[in-house]
């Protein structure tokens, strides 16, 4: 066990004078000293040290998890909704292994946690040591870098380091993996508050002056321009620019998943979702567009469909940080490479008004046809349609709550239906597409907007994933807004097998726990709704309670999501809803196919 | 517009660090890059270590290929020679089966691809060449009739001619250290 030695108060404020601490100790100090006031973890054997040491930290405040997953999950949703870097802890071993679905996330979306793991001492590493695993070794190609550090010295640097990589160039997960025995020596510490000097590590990239001079030149001749808005738009904090070079150029916005809340949906610009599940009149216009300006998403195949008949008519000029993106799925035109804003502040003051009234209202006569298929249309047939509830819910929540989905159709619904028109403002897993990544996400995001109203949307299927975090929703006093959109499936898949699997329901049914008994039995309440009228009422009801609250929507259980680019299929070879002759069909949507 | 896939050569700079080698096989191995040859050694600097390898790539790929090495935080620096005016060469050595009385016969053959026998033994003869790939499969195929029990290649070695390269400049260049203020 780490005896402390020192007997000094360590916590907020940073301190800089030197002391003599063990590594365990080293490790919360530095943490303190990078920012962080969170952590979520769980200990065991490798880590044990540095939880000794952890009371000495009063500033930093650890939650305890029910599984390590939840604990990457935690601190992924804290890093989105902030901006800032999320800080997890695990011991090795199987805890260490129970971050890696939670640290993949992270990378595909390109959030930077950090990751501190526990490894057994540096003279049993390669004996199969009991709770030894290579953590380094697997999470290699899934974090943007790890370390493993067996010197209590090398542990203020390398958290140090983490903290920039993660948070740096495109972000990502960084783990810290640090043996039981650097834990336990002690050293001289100071906080260091240098540079970090990384001499194989150059994170940034600038565009050229010609490259944003040939970037406007194009923008010129364009007839029928688009703008696509990613994450990187978020996440460079370049929303006010995005707007700015719409009010100057009316160029219409379509938006990824991720991207969502980048452009105010309310915006009589802003188009929609793209993609699969995205809005036929945006899927429609990409493939009719001539200009596509790409800011800050990485063309992935849920996104584009078939490749070789994607956006044939549009030149396209990729805003990126990455320069391994460019022309990875997508030919483009031209690369501006470069963190978004400062791209942005070059190019925007620059861009002319286009006189494109008519693809724009061509856009609008693309949208006519779908628009009756809004959900305010629909006939009220006394069911429970998840697009209802989802509708609702951005209406009694005046559309300014932080809303985390997991995946699956609700969380289709919930881009489709809750329109965001602030950053941050939904937290999705995009790229992993993380079955279990809302209740936990959605408590992270709790320590980074304490004031802010959080909903999960989650379905019966994912939220089951992870629901033990409940528990840990109940002895940290954490609150949030659950509706879990029953619908007795794991209804995406089901979607799947009805559309291309002959309708075959394989292993899709899925029964639940009542999950108003599951909350009131970890003393949490629970509302169970089953009709429409009562949408209301629960909504308020779980906004009151000052306990974590579950709604049990129990809601049509075979409805699909439309439109629906199956995988791989042209971008515009969308399957539509089903037309109204289907009468006993109780949604339907009355325009025509097109 | 993209090219067909042809031979590309790189050279790298990485740290010379335990791990590292695993780390950019291991991106090799998920983007799908297929490496013909690599190798890796010490340089003249200290902590650097200096690696060239082939793959298969067509214009765009290498490109990226690039890219995603220059992602990596234990690389220093990264550079495609494979256009550039080079010197590439390869070591092998092969061990023939040959007692005496074709040892001559073999020894002579080894004089015309400038290749040297580095040891003898009573039945048979390690023979060191150093040279193109090409050259290499030549004296290959020229020994092969006499029984070739074991062989070993380096992997290609690569140079650039003239002044210093630029994966070599990158590694001194101020610019490229980042400095950052964690104040
Ligand atoms: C961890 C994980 N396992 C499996 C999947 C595959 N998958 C994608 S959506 C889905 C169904 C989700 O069902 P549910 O949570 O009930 O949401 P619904 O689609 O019904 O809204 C499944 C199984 C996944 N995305 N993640
Ligand atoms: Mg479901």
């Amino acid at each position: 066990m780490a005896a402390s030695v020192t007997n000094i108060p360590i916590g907020t404020p940073a301190r800089t004078e030197a002391r003599r601490l063990t590594g365990s100790q080293i490790i919360w100090d530095t943490l303190i000293n990078e920012g962080v006031n969170v952590v979520f973890g769980y200990p065991g054997g490798a880590i044990m040290p540095a939880y000794d040491a952890l009371p000495d930290f009063p500033g930093l405040r650890h939650i305890l998890v029910r599984h390590e997953q939840g604990a990457a999950h935690m601190a992924d949703g804290f890093a989105r909704a902030s901006g800032r870097v999320g800080v997890c802890v695990a011991t090795s071993g199987p805890g260490a292994t129970n971050l890696v679905t939670g640290i993949a996330n992270a990378m595909m979306d390109s959030i930077p946690i950090v990751c501190v793991t526990g490894q057994v001492a540096s003279t049993l590493i390669g004996s199969d040591a009991f709770q030894e695993t290579d953590i380094t070794g697997i999470t290699l190609p899934i974090t943007k870098h790890n370390f493993l550090v067996s010197r209590v010295e090398d542990i203020m640097p390398t958290i140090r380091q983490a903290f920039y990589i993660a948070s740096s160039g495109r972000p990502g997960p960084v783990l810290v993996d640090i043996t039981k025995d650097a834990q336990n020596a002690n050293t001289e510490h100071r906080y260091d508050a240098s540079p970090i000097r990384l001499p194989g590590y150059r994170p940034e990239n600038h565009p050229l002056p010609e490259e944003i001079e040939r970037a406007l030149e194009m923008m010129k001749h364009a007839k029928r321009p688009m703008i696509f808005c990613g994450h990187g738009v978020i996440k460079a904090n370049a929303t006010a620019l995005l707007l700015e070079l719409v009010q100057r150029t009316n160029i219409p916005v379509a938006l990824t998943l991720l991207g969502l809340g980048g452009f105010p949906a309310s915006h009589p610009r802003s188009l929609g979702m793209m993609g699969m599940h995205g809005e036929a009149w945006v899927n429609t216009a990409i493939q009719e567009a001539d200009l596509i300006l790409a800011l800050g998403m990485r063309f992935d195949d849920r996104v584009t469909g078939n490749l070789k008949t994607y956006a044939p008519h549009a030149k396209k000029i990729h805003f990126e940080l990455d320069p391994a993106e460019i022309n990875k799925n997508v030919k483009v035109d031209l690369a501006l490479l470069g963190d978004l804003r400062e791209t942005l502040r070059l190019l925007v003051p620059h861009a002319e008004k286009l006189s494109i009234d008519s693809w724009v209202d061509h856009i609008e006569a693309l949208k006519g046809d779908s628009a009756v298929r809004d959900i305010r249309e629909l006939p009220d047939s006394g069911r429970l349609f998840a697009a209802h509830v989802i509708h609702d819910l951005w209406r009694y929540t005046q559309g300014s709550a932080l809303v985390v989905t997991d995946v699956g159709q609700h969380q289709m619904w919930e881009a489709q239906y809750y329109k965001h028109d602030h950053p941050r403002k939904l937290l999705t897993s995009g790229g992993l597409g993380t079955m279990g990544f809302a209740l936990p996400a959605a408590m992270g995001a709790r320590f980074a907007c304490p004031e802010e109203e959080i909903w999960v949307v989650a379905g019966d299927g994912g939220f089951q994933m992870t629901a033990c975090e409940l528990a840990t929703c109940a002895q940290e006093n954490i609150k949030v807004n659950i509706a879990v959109i029953n619908n007795g499936y794991l209804g995406m898949v089901r979607q799947w097998q009805q559309f291309f699997y002959g309708g075959r329901y394989v292993a899709t049914p899925i029964k639940s726990p009542d999950f108003v008994k599951l909350a009131d039995a970890h003393d949490l309440k629970g509302i169970r709704v089953t009709r429409r009228e009562e949408v209301q009422s629960a909504v308020e009801q779980a906004r009151a309670n000052k306990e974590t609250t579950i709604i049990d929507f129990r809601v049509e259980q075979e409805d699909s999501v439309y439109p629906m680019v199956p995988a791989g299929a042209d971008l515009d070879n969308m399957i539509r809803r089903p037309m109204p002759e289907a009468k006993h069909n109780p949604i339907f949507e009355t325009g025509k196919d097109p | 517009m993209t090219t067909s896939q042809t031979m590309r050569t790189f050279v790298a700079y990485v740290e010379d660090r335990p791990g590292v080698l695993n780390r950019i096989s291991s991106l090799f191995r998920r983007r799908n890059y297929n490496i013909v040859s690599l190798n890796v050694g010490r340089t003249h600097e200290a902590g650097v270590s200096r690696m060239t390898f082939r793959i298969e790539a067509d214009d765009d790929m290498a490109l990226r290929v690039e890219a995603n090495l220059y992602k990596m935080v234990n690389v220093l620096s990264v550079e495609d020679i494979t256009h550039k005016a080079s010197v590439s060469r390869d070591l092998a050595l092969i061990k023939v089966t040959v007692g005496p009385d074709k040892r001559a016969e073999v020894l002579q053959l080894c004089e015309v691809f400038r290749a040297r026998a580095v040891d003898v033994g009573p039945e048979t003869l390690i023979v060191e060449t150093t040279g193109t790939q090409d050259k290499i499969d030549g004296l290959v195929a020229i020994l092969q009739p006499f029984g070739i029990s074991e062989m070993v290649q380096t992997g290609t070695v690569a140079m650039s001619r003239g002044p210093r390269g630029a994966a070599a400049s990158a590694l001194n260049d101020p610019q490229s250290l980042r400095d950052l203020s964690v104040a």
